[in-house]
């Protein structure tokens, strides 16, 4: 046991130390930091101070440790268009991204989970049809139409909805949450909505998968002959064997999410980490471009982490060896 | 006079898209409490759709098309899905082949046995756990208490076997269909498990039905046979019959082309009844074709030398080198091999022997000792060309007929690799036609060259990995268990075929196997591997009669006694 | 086994089972005949558009904003209506159907050979080049695509000088598209081929003395397809989508030559003071490509698992 978490942590460093090396390249090498500080009116003497204010004229592997440093205290400078802190930015805005996150998760794996479970159960059902044809739709919808299309629908044609934005917010110290107030909850509906549909069809088609092909091994087959009953074949055996499977696919889901939640705040103005993340593409904002590589990989990584381990218990094969 | 089951005029049909294939027509078989029958036949005989009929198993698009199966009187197909889901387990018990995947992974095998003990009788609780401990001691399994709590995957194949015995006796039944029960076995576990279960049988009286392709099998538990050939049930009798006298020409060719331990013959009997092995192809005047021409070398020495032989594997990795767990495969392994003549490397599986070939073959590198291939040292040769002509003096068979050959590759380009690779001739249609003198030699016909291996059986297959390995005149074939694989009718041709192109070729060959009564017909001295250890090298006839080491001794008690087979 | 004459390979492709359960299946079958209608029809919108959209004197601002032509205020030789550009919308979807297409074609084989080709070699030699390449794609795999595709094509074009930027954006995008998605062939064409290593072809390959790279390319390769094209075809409709995801966040393919990306968040602008069809057209399109090429991936999956047959 020790020996896997090691080895699952040393390959965490490594992805983090790769991740750090690229954000930080991006800092040296895309556009020029002294010009995004100070414009383009600055004189000769002011760039050159300003260059020895930041460190740019030592040796990259100084600043590559300074970086790091600088990283490891969540300091990633200012950001270039708004002119304050990064890590101030990040975490004003990471509360409204994590809720956000966390409901579609809910959704998608609560919904597709169970129709996953009974569309393999009940293969040939005519719910089964329709639900698995739906999928195939699902999964050809990208997440900006579904936007698009839920916000023409439910916003502007029957307003029963907010069309963007965050409503309804309550101050916990520093986070600020919506899911307190009906408003809140008003206002994340739509989104998280649009933000589970993909993640929820992809899920859903994966559990099937799984499922039908475990009805088809040898201990199920000798579990018939065994004369146990067609329910405690699919809940007792079929099921336990589908989802442990399926639990590495929890860490993709919300990895996708965190993904996709770039499209969904840019479509409902939600005001989270992938709104900003967008504009500083735009704007060629190095500092939050790079501190939100490190975030994102940085959450993956201990997603990835936990799920390994969460695998590691319920999977006695790994377990015990033997 | 009501037997236990009785079948009778069973039809099961599969329609596909190409029509409906009859698995099995006109079936009639009975098993009384407390005998062993036994279904033989070989693969695709039908015989595992009959046990899969009689509790209702069959896959999907099977189905029963006409026929009566009555169990303790009862006709069992007026039975609703319901009934028949109780019957199975209650009354009927069902063991599979490979025991490895017949067991849930993810649940111990006290909460398997279980589930099954409180679905099938009603204890339940705490005596349920008793019970299961019971089963498993009656199956032969020590420390009960500690295993229920076990996962299977913690097993050996055999103990996992003696399991799945515990779990289909587990309700009591009065009739087991065991289905190839020991087929996934090593030789030794085999021996255990028949024993097993006919000390069952005849503790409580259970009816057993065992289906296999190994006449062996039956030969050691059988009470009756009924020998199946193509979806039809032949002949029915007693073991003493069916062995010693049948009466059936299948059944006559069947049981002669058994390869027999007591003595070595000419030939093998080839089981003639078959259908479609006729061997009218031309066959060649090898000697003077190209093919017969051996490399021009003037050596006189041993084909092959392999001396003080190591090598391990690691099989768990760790960070620190003192935690890793390594397996010694093949330990100061040494013996030699006469040019002409064939060596038999004969073990269990775990044995080392399948190592050994792949290290004379060039495939690992050993950790220590020396490999000579007619005087030539098999680890110093380079990959250059310059060395082509001492990789071409060897060659090698394997077991397993469906990967061996690149199922996207035509036969043409598969038997014609070495020799467009090594350049053995000076234009693509004398390639073409030494593919085509070759495929007619080992009875596959000249038109197989365009055809796809999966067109193909299991034996012609082999033929056409025999075809590739001659297309660069070795000097030296190892065969690596070439039939283990195939049907006895087709072993027998197989090996008749590999006896007859080492008399033609003067070929030397290292044969590979843990079936002795082949190795017996075909071989001139043998060693046999333990453990990746040799522990004994005689000549075969001495082996046979008087084995010197304990270990030998033991695999030839191992051996199916076929003394009801007269001569 | 057959006992008559090896078919013809015309006989092998129409009587083997893939066949058959596509033409045996009426919702295959509708849906490849849709699928191909449209990806012809976006393939040839050269030839069969009215106008070329791209062609700015085919443009005439005084025509934007009409109305499909069943709709009030429409005319009948602008079928869909114009955008706010005057450009014609049927075309600007042929045209835009056929970027995506292309884009997405062009980024899958990028991913596909550079994936397949690493992903070989790692799984056929082993040792520290399997593990450099494995960790490399592990780590990739570690960040969402969609995000790395984002952070590419920003770098990209930020690195492109000013004036470049528009015509080599799609250049920028196909390579982003396409470095997101070598890691999964990667992986599955290491899969593949460490199954395939074991097999015993290889080792009579390697017994005669056939050198690495010959055995990797031409026993190896072609038994790693199968599973290759299956995630070929659903990577292919993820690429599309990334395409439209791109250019519907503004970073993508830009709005003088729009893919359906790009005219989905133009029409956007203007959904909500009533130019729905700016929106609504590209929308269907788009989901009409992507639930085609899905389809025809599902099927494929189906019919190339040989557990199913």
């Amino acid at each position: 046991m020790l020996s896997f978490i090691m080895k699952r942590l040393a390959q965490s460093l490594l992805v983090m130390a790769i991740v750090s090396a690229v954000s930080f390249s991006l800092f040296n090498f895309v556009g020029d930091p002294v010009n995004n500080m100070v414009g383009q009116d600055a004189t000769r003497e002011q760039r050159v101070e300003i260059r020895q204010q930041l460190g740019l004229d030592d040796p990259i592997p100084t600043q590559y440790t300074r970086f790091i440093g600088n990283m490891l205290k969540a300091d990633f400078g200012l950001s270039y268009r708004i002119k304050r802190p990064v890590d101030d930015l990040i975490l004003e805005r990471l509360p409204a991204t994590l809720e956000l996150v966390f409901v579609s998760a809910i959704i998608s794996l609560f919904l597709g989970i169970t129709l996953g479970i009974y569309t393999g159960i009940r293969r040939n059902s005519w719910s089964s049809r329709i639900i698995l044809s739906s999928s195939l739709a699902g999964v050809s919808l990208p997440t900006f139409v579904i936007g698009i299309a839920l916000i023409y629908l439910f916003a502007v044609h029957l307003r029963w909805l907010p069309s963007s934005g965050r409503s309804g917010t309550v101050d916990f110290g520093w986070w600020k949450t919506s899911l307190l107030t009906l408003d809140g909850w008003r206002s994340i509906v739509l989104p998280a909505v649009t933000l589970s549909l993909f993640q929820l069809t992809l899920i859903l088609r994966l559990v099937r998968a799984e499922m039908l092909e475990v009805m088809r091994t040898d201990f199920i087959k000798f579990a018939r002959a065994r004369g146990l009953t067609e329910r405690a074949i699919n809940f007792r055996h079929a099921l336990r064997n589908t989802l442990v499977p399926v639990i590495t696919i929890i860490g993709l889901n919300i990895g996708g999410l965190i993904a996709f939640s770039v499209v969904t705040e840019t479509v409902f103005q939600w005001p989270g980490t992938g709104l900003m993340f967008i504009q500083a593409v735009d704007f060629v904002d190095v500092p939050i471009m790079a501190a939100y590589l490190v975030l994102v990989a940085l959450l993956f990584v201990i997603i990835n982490l936990f799920v390994d381990i969460l695998y590691f218990v319920v999977d006695p094969r790994i377990r015990l060896g033997g | 006079m009501s037997n236990l089951l009785d079948i009778n005029g069973l039809n099961i049909e599969f329609p596909t898209r190409r029509g409906t294939i009859r698995a099995a027509s006109n079936v009639s078989l009975h098993v009384n409490a407390g005998e062993v029958l036994g279904l033989v036949g070989e693969s695709g005989a039908g015989k595992s759709t009959v046990g899969n009929a009689i509790i209702d198993l069959l896959e999907k698009p099977g189905r029963i098309s006409a026929g009566s199966i009555k169990f303790h009187g009862e006709e069992l197909r007026d039975k609703d899905a319901d009934q028949m889901r109780r019957i199975r387990g209650d009354r009927i018990g069902m063991i599979f082949q490979d025991p490895q995947t017949s067991l849930n992974p993810l649940m111990t095998i006290g909460a398997q046995l279980v589930e099954t003990i409180e679905k099938s009788t009603k204890i339940r609780g705490r005596k349920a756990d008793q019970h299961a401990i019971k089963l498993l001691e009656q199956v032969g399994i020590t420390e009960a208490v500690a295993r229920l709590k076990a996962y299977p995957h913690q097993f050996s194949g055999g103990m996992r076997q003696r399991v799945v015995i515990a779990l289909a006796l587990a309700g009591d039944p009065d009739l087991v269909i065991a289905d190839e029960p020991t087929t996934a076995l090593d030789v030794s576990i085999q021996a255990q498990i028949l024993d097993l279960i006919k000390k069952l049988c005849k503790e409580r009286n259970l009816g057993v039905i065992i289906v296999t392709h190994d006449i062996g099998v039956i030969a050691n538990i059988a009470d009756r046979v009924a020998v199946m050939y193509r979806g039809v049930i032949v002949e029915t009798g007693d073991v003493a019959q069916i062995l010693g006298a049948p009466k059936h020409e299948y059944t006559r060719s069947l049981i002669a082309a058994v390869p027999r331990a007591d003595a070595k013959l000419e030939r093998f009997t080839s089981v003639d009844y078959i259908e479609g092995t006729t061997n009218n192809f031309k066959r060649i005047d090898i000697q003077n074709h190209w093919l017969g021409e051996t490399s021009k070398q003037d050596y006189d020495g041993l084909a092959l030398e392999v001396k003080n032989l190591d090598l391990s594997f690691v099989l768990q990795n760790a960070v620190f080198k003192r935690n890793r767990r390594m397996l010694k495969a093949v330990n100061n392994v040494s013996f030699s091999v006469q040019q002409g003549e064939t060596f038999g490397l004969v073990g269990e599986s775990g044995s080392g022997k399948s190592t050994v070939a792949r290290l004379i073959a060039g495939l690992y590198r050993p950790d220590a000792g020396v490999i000579k291939v007619f005087g030539a040292n098999v680890n110093t040769i380079k990959k250059s060309r310059a060395n082509l002509s001492e990789r071409q003096a060897l060659q090698m068979i394997f077991q397993d007929p469906f990967s061996s050959l690149n199922a996207r590759m035509r036969v043409l380009d598969i038997v014609a690799e070495p020799i467009r690779f090594y350049r053995l001739t000076n234009s693509e249609s004398e390639t073409r036609r030494i593919v085509q003198d070759l495929l007619d030699h080992v009875g596959l016909g000249a038109a197989a060259e365009l055809r796809y291996p999966h067109e193909f059986s299991g034996g012609q297959r082999q033929r056409i990995s025999i075809a590739r390995a001659l297309a660069s005149r070795p000097r030296l074939l190892i065969c690596d268990e070439p039939t283990s694989a195939l049907d006895v009718s087709v072993q027998a041709t197989i090996l008749n075929l590999l006896k007859d192109l080492q008399q033609e070729l003067g070929l030397t060959m290292l044969f590979i196997s843990h079936d002795l009564p082949v190795i017996r017909q075909m071989c001139d001295s043998i060693a046999v591997m333990r453990h990746g250890e040799i522990c004994e090298v005689s000549d075969a006839d001495a082996f046979f009669n008087s084995p010197k080491h304990p270990y030998s001794k033991h695999l030839l008690d191992l051996m199916p006694r076929m003394d009801l087979i007269k001569p | 086994m057959s006992q008559h004459s090896p078919k013809t390979r015309w006989e092998r492709i129409t009587d083997n089972d893939i066949m058959w359960s596509f033409l045996s299946s009426p919702g295959a079958m509708t849906a490849a005949v849709v699928s191909s209608i449209i990806i012809l029809a976006c393939l040839f919108a050269p030839l069969i558009a009215p106008f070329d959209p791209f062609d700015p004197a085919q443009i005439s601002l005084w025509d934007g904003k009409l109305p499909p032509s069943w709709v009030e205020g429409g005319q009948s030789q602008y079928v869909l209506g114009t955008d706010n550009q005057g450009r014609d919308m049927l075309s600007t979807i042929l045209y835009g159907g056929r970027l995506s297409i292309l884009v997405g074609l062009a980024a899958i084989c990028l991913g596909m050979v550079m994936g397949v080709t690493l992903g070989v070699i790692a799984g056929y030699v082993g040792g520290a080049t399997e593990a450099i390449i494995m960790r490399l794609a592990d780590v990739q795999l570690t960040i969402p695509g969609i995000l790395l595709a984002i952070l590419i094509n920003g770098v990209g074009r930020a690195a492109l000088p000013l004036e470049f930027r528009e015509e080599f954006a799609i250049y920028v995008v196909i390579i982003a598209i396409g470095l997101t998605d070598w890691p999964q062939f990667a992986r599955v064409a290491r899969g593949a081929t460490l199954v395939e290593a074991n097999k015993e072809y290889v080792q009579a390959a390697r017994i005669i003395g056939l050198p690495s790279w010959l055995i990797m390319l031409r026993h190896i390769l072609p038994n790693t397809m199968r599973p290759i094209l299956v995630i070929a075809t659903i990577g292919l409709a993820l690429a599309i989508i990334a395409e439209a995801t791109l250019s519907f966040l503004g970073q993508g393919i830009p709005p003088t030559t729009p893919s359906l990306g790009t005219l989905i968040r133009v029409g956007n602008e203007y959904l909500f003071s009533g130019l729905w069809w700016i929106t609504l057209f590209p929308a269907v399109a788009l989901i009409v490509l992507v639930f085609s090429v899905n389809l025809l991936g599902d099927w494929l999956r189906d019919a190339l698992n040989p557990k199913l047959r």
